[in-house]
């Protein structure tokens, strides 16, 4: 199958000394969703700019549906949608105005454009602010009516650039929803976010890019299963000032009388075992949750250190701010 | 892109630069036409009846063509320089990039957006100008085609300074030092022949005298250049001009890191 984005030997020099990219390798099969992680200054962006044709590359090949970027530019560029990270649109233009002239720089014409405009503001919520001049838009109407833009020419291939940078929850998961929908109906996506829950919840593959290259390409779920600890939360029906007693595989320790956390090796212990542990400790539990984004913490260990993922410690309780008792485990 | 694709592009870009300068119609349109009223009011009404005639013509007359002329360069440039540069600052220039439309479609629709504002303030001083003068066409061909290639030739320039300008201050550098010095020492005002030889042969030197003569012939039949070397003057311009501004989005100069 032709791989809806195919990256070979992507080598990027800026001036004459800074190498952004140090020849990035990369297949995104066509219905993926694929977080492309990195940190600040790691070369997503200019990995982006390259992949839209923003960014001049020094060297390397990119095709997209299988149509080589240097040779058959228009037909590649025509695949592809792009919300950028930054607001890039003319503040003093209505907001329907700048979705159909969008697609007309694809060549389609004002009788298409407008009926899909409507359609894409519709549910993006954006219909009644049609003719406002997008600077008056908040700053989560400007990431939707970014998305908008990106897909009035339908392209197969969305790339989105930080798209719910400073959006609030109720609305990011709104977006979330529609992302959801709209990859599930074809559309491949490629996600750039600093919100790792979000790479979490939405995308089943994931690249991590780190000075320039490429560390990490592979399954999320592959990914997370490297992880070797789990952090739990658990809230406490009734006080209690005494703790169990834990051992190396597993860690516990009180925030506060009603709230215990409790971090365990997962090749060790099950989550069954645990709850019957403080069970029969007379730890009565009311509710639970995750303490920390799983992503986040193999995200920090490879992108901070040079520690490979799979070995990342089980417990630092300097993390919290806690009383900390441990002793035998279940 | 096939044609169908090609010209909705183009088409496209060209309304949107119409109706950006349309929209601000009090800081684009309004502005040279009570400049160029205040031109007639003083240089003509005022000033005029004591130079009395230039050429055969009295000097309102003698000045008309000039002034709109200037006008359609001043606007034809600065409504490039400004809306690309403003694209670029707002970064809605990336809106074309990612797209598929070619440069050329690019190039061509900021030049038509160029000269449209150029062709409306020109009419506009027109009409003013009739309060003010007893305008009769020449030569309506040679009018029209002066002003068409004089608004794309500035129109083309108003592009290449957008693309090396880095700030607000680049885009306003070039109309203050060079255009407005060269438009006004262009033969607005005056004819050469009132110029010693060797002021004469510096005026040559400026390709604006080329098209407010060229311009003034079509309108008085009169000019201080033959028309054909007008004509050959502003299209080698063009030429020079557009491959340039060409070659600079192809190699993305300005716009692409």
């Amino acid at each position: 199958m032709t791989a809806a984005l195919s990256i070979s030997g992507l080598h990027k020099t800026y001036g004459d000394d800074f190498v952004a990219l140090k020849g990035i390798d990369l297949d995104v099969q066509p219905g993926d969703f694929y977080a492309l992680l990195g940190a600040n200054g790691a070369g997503k962006s200019t990995t982006i700019g390259i992949i839209c044709s923003l960014v001049n590359k020094t060297a390397g090949q990119v095709k997209i549906f299988g149509h080589d970027l240097d040779s058959a530019r228009e037909q590649a560029k025509a695949l592809i949608g792009l919300v950028p990270q930054e607001f890039n649109f003319n503040m003093y233009e209505p907001v329907q105005e700048i979705i159909a002239n969008q697609g007309g720089y694809y060549g389609i014409p004002r009788s298409v454009t407008l009926p899909r405009t409507e359609q894409l503001l519709k549910q993006l919520g954006l219909w009644d602010k049609r003719k406002v001049m997008a600077q008056k838009l908040s700053g989560g109407m400007k990431r939707r009516l970014m998305i908008a833009r990106a897909l009035i020419h339908r392209p197969r291939l969305l790339i989105l650039d930080e798209p719910t940078a400073g959006v609030d929850i109720e609305i990011r998961r709104s977006m979330w929803d529609f992302l959801g929908t709209l990859n599930a109906s074809g559309t491949t996506i490629i996600l750039t976010t600093h919100y790792l829950e979000e790479a979490e919840s939405l995308c089943r593959n994931i690249g991590i890019i780190k000075q320039g290259e490429l560390v990490e390409n592979t399954s999320m779920k592959q990914l997370l299963n490297r992880l070797d600890t789990e952090n739990y939360v658990f809230d406490l029906k009734q006080e209690t000032a005494v703790l169990p007693p834990a051992d190396a595989g597993c860690a516990i320790s009180l925030r506060d009388p009603t709230t215990v956390d409790v971090s365990f090796n997962k090749q060790q212990y099950s989550l069954n075992q645990v709850f019957a542990y403080l069970n029969h400790h007379q730890l009565d539990i009311s509710s639970m949750r995750n303490k920390t984004n799983r992503l986040e913490q193999l995200f920090m260990d490879m992108v901070t250190t040079d520690r490979p993922a799979a070995k990342i410690e089980a417990w630092d309780d300097k993390r919290t701010n806690t009383q900390s008792t441990e002793a035998s485990t279940p | 892109m096939n044609r169908q694709e090609l010209w909705t592009a183009y088409r496209t870009i060209v309304v949107r630069e119409i109706l950006r300068f349309s929209r601000i119609w009090v800081q684009t349109i309004f502005p040279p036409v009570i400049t160029t009223a205040l031109y007639f009011v003083i240089f003509g009404n005022l000033i005029g009846p004591k130079i009395g005639s230039m050429d055969g013509h009295n000097y309102m007359d003698f000045i008309v063509p000039g002034l709109i002329m200037m006008a359609i360069i001043t606007n034809a440039y600065s409504n490039v320089v400004s809306s690309f540069y403003s694209s670029k600052y707002q970064g809605n220039i990336e809106e074309m990039l990612v797209s598929p439309v070619p440069n050329w479609i690019i190039l061509a629709g900021f030049i038509s957006g160029g000269i449209a504002r150029g062709l409306v303030v020109g009419i506009a001083v027109t009409l003013i100008s009739l309060f003010f003068s007893d305008l009769r066409i020449e030569n309506a061909w040679v009018m029209v085609t002066i002003v068409l290639l004089t608004a794309t030739l500035f129109a083309l320039a108003g592009l290449i300074n957008a693309v090396y300008a880095k700030s607000f201050d680049d885009i306003s550098i070039i109309p203050t030092f060079v255009l407005t010095p060269l438009t006004y020492l262009g033969g607005v005002f005056y004819s050469i022949s009132m110029l010693s030889p060797f002021w004469q042969n510096v005026s040559l030197l400026n390709p604006v005298l080329y098209m407010v003569n060229g311009f003034r012939y079509g309108i008085l039949g009169i000019s201080d250049i033959p028309v054909g070397v007008s004509y050959a003057i502003i299209i080698i311009f063009i030429i020079l001009l557009g491959t340039f501004s060409l070659s600079l989005l192809n190699r993305g100069i300005g716009i692409r890191s």
